[in-house]
């Protein structure tokens, strides 16, 4: 199945810095992101966008992960080429990532 | 225990205003903040200001001002706001003149000034945090530079009677924790109060992101009258609690997933989130429902305050050129990538310096690039776009000139062809000693 799946996201912009949250739905899928959603698979799935470190910050109270990639927004929001300096599209694109279901079915 | 209700009217400058009518009118609040100031804005309104001393403040002050200060002059509905940019005297002169006309000649308006720190910034020839060089290296390029000032002088401004309180520069959490320092005493080294306090902020200071806005996906994450979105309320208490709720009857929600969304935006590690009155740590909050359009927020801590205040600096970076062409129909694709090759060819050919050049297809892979995009199918149509980083205006105007005469020049049945060229007025940051930011409270009179 794919994140979006059992998780929602939303991104934000400091400078060349692209933050994204990912938060599950219900609490019981909070293990399966911590297992599948890595820093190294985000780093991946953004080939050709992020060029720096991805670093993932844990909020088990929310249920959530938050990434934040480093020389991701070609150069900074208030001087990048891009159509979407911000990177507000990012979030949509992390949430097409596959994700294995549990062995119980969730 | 004691509660105040805040309404976050804006969530940047060109924001809907009638649902900031709505909470003054509708929204049972003693505070209406907001927060019109990008990281950017100010560096283009100090430019505004060095053509003409009294502008430089948000162009939509007036009307904003217009349309609230009746209602919250008859409630007593205090205003918060960075619409003062690059010149908040300019602007409480001007909304006291607003009040004037309005007939409420009382009405007290105060203006904070000592965020524009390009003196002391340039005196100690600070190092930029974004990339490698000193404020002295920017030479002519430097056009602002602004500290982030903290909720003291507001919450004080407050203190001294003022109805409304116009900032330049300053944290936006800050704005809304003015009013909860002010309205419960809170001390400036109470550092677990003053996280929460900014956890409110935070939630509050994007206005609509947090009630629906920037959050609806069809079939997954539906939101109901996003055309009427209510803007939110956060009801604080004078321990710190929250609840974040909007106007009865508005569009849009406030559930456990906004609220969640909107915590951690912009947030990067959520133990340290850097404010010039506290270092808040989001890391142990706790975000539950307890009614419909009504979610408790807790747990927001905090530990002590920094010895330096960001500084936004603005400085004119480089020129942008742009063109856009539109193709459709059966082998759209071929050719966008077809005129693509062709643009590329003739930047080269004619000589056209740029640093840095993008070509991209909108609705194939301009915001993703090819990499991440490579999944997707062939789209019905597809729009070139190039863009190219100059050292000047003319070499900037030519890159759209470029696509634009793929017209008679490029691929069959281009159409839409569209060109700009502008200048670029990007933002870095320095750290400056917090002492050499000295904040001062102007009242103007009405």
């Amino acid at each position: 199945m794919k994140l979006r799946e059992i998780a929602h996201s939303r991104t934000g912009d400091k400078g060349n810095i692209s933050n994204i949250s990912v938060i599950a739905y219900d609490a019981k899928h909070y293990p399966l992101l911590l297992e599948q959603v890595t820093a190294a698979r985000v780093k991946s799935h953004f080939a050709g966008v992020v060029q720096g470190e991805v670093v993932r910050y844990e909020l088990p109270n929310l249920a959530a992960l938050n990434f934040v990639m480093d020389q991701a927004l070609g150069g900074g929001v208030t001087r990048s080429l891009a159509l979407d300096a911000h990177g507000k599209s990012l979030s949509s694109a992390l949430l097409d990532l596959d994700i294995v279901p549990a062995p119980d079915g969730n | 225990m004691r509660t105040i209700r805040i309404g976050s009217g804006a969530g940047y400058s060109g924001d809907r205003i009638e649902p900031a009518i709505e909470l003054a009118e509708k929204g049972d609040i003693q505070y209406l903040v907001f927060e019109c100031l990008g990281e950017r804005t100010v560096a283009l309104a100090q430019q505004a200001r060095m053509k003409d001393p009294d502008s430089g403040f948000d162009p939509l002050l007036e009307e904003r001002m217009r349309a609230v200060l009746p209602v919250c002059a008859a409630k007593g509905i205090k205003i918060v706001t960075n619409m003062g940019a690059a010149n908040p005297e300019a602007a409480a002169r001007k909304t006291a003149e607003i009040a004037r006309s309005l007939g409420l000649p009382s009405l007290k308006v105060a203006a904070i000034v000592g965020d524009d720190v390009l003196d002391a910034c340039k005196e100690g020839d600070l190092p930029i945090m974004e990339f490698d060089g000193t404020i002295k290296q920017l030479g002519n390029r430097l056009l602002s530079a602004n500290a982030y000032l903290g909720a003291e002088p507001m919450a004080q401004a407050l203190a001294a009677g003022a109805d409304v309180v116009i900032t330049g520069r300053a944290s936006d959490p800050a704005l809304f924790l003015a009013p909860m320092i002010h309205a419960f005493g809170w001390a400036m080294d109470d550092w677990n109060l003053l996280g929460q306090g900014t956890v409110a902020g935070h939630l509050l200071e994007c206005a609509g992101q947090i009630t629906g806005g920037y959050f609806a996906d069809p079939g997954y994450k539906d939101v109901a009258d996003l055309a009427r979105l209510g803007f939110p309320i956060g009801e604080v208490g004078e321990d710190g609690s929250l609840v974040v709720t909007k106007v009865a009857g508005s569009g849009g929600a406030v559930t456990e997933q906004t609220c969640k969304e909107q915590l951690l935006y912009e947030v990067h590690d959520p133990t340290k989130y850097f404010q010039p009155d506290v270092v808040a740590d989001f890391s142990q909050v706790r975000i539950e429902e307890i009614g419909p359009d009504r979610v408790r927020v807790s747990g927001g801590r905090g530990t002590k305050r920094t010895d330096t205040l960001k500084v936004s600096v603005g400085y004119v970076d480089s020129y942008i050129g742009e063109g856009q062409i539109s193709y459709a129909g059966p082998g759209a694709l071929a050719r966008g990538r077809l005129a693509l090759e062709i643009v590329r060819e003739r930047l080269k050919l004619t000589n056209v310096a740029a640093s840095e050049l993008r070509f991209e297809l909108v609705g194939v892979d301009s915001l993703h690039g090819p990499e991440v995009s490579a999944r997707a199918g062939e789209p019905y149509e597809v729009r070139v776009r190039v863009a190219g980083r100059t050292e000047n205006l003319r070499e900037a105007i030519r890159i759209g000139n470029e696509v634009e005469t793929l017209y008679t020049n490029g691929p069959a049945a281009g159409g839409g062809a569209w060109k700009s060229a502008r200048d670029v007025v990007a933002v870095a940051s320095v750290l400056l000693p917090r002492e050499l930011a000295k904040s001062q409270i102007r009242f103007v009179g009405a």
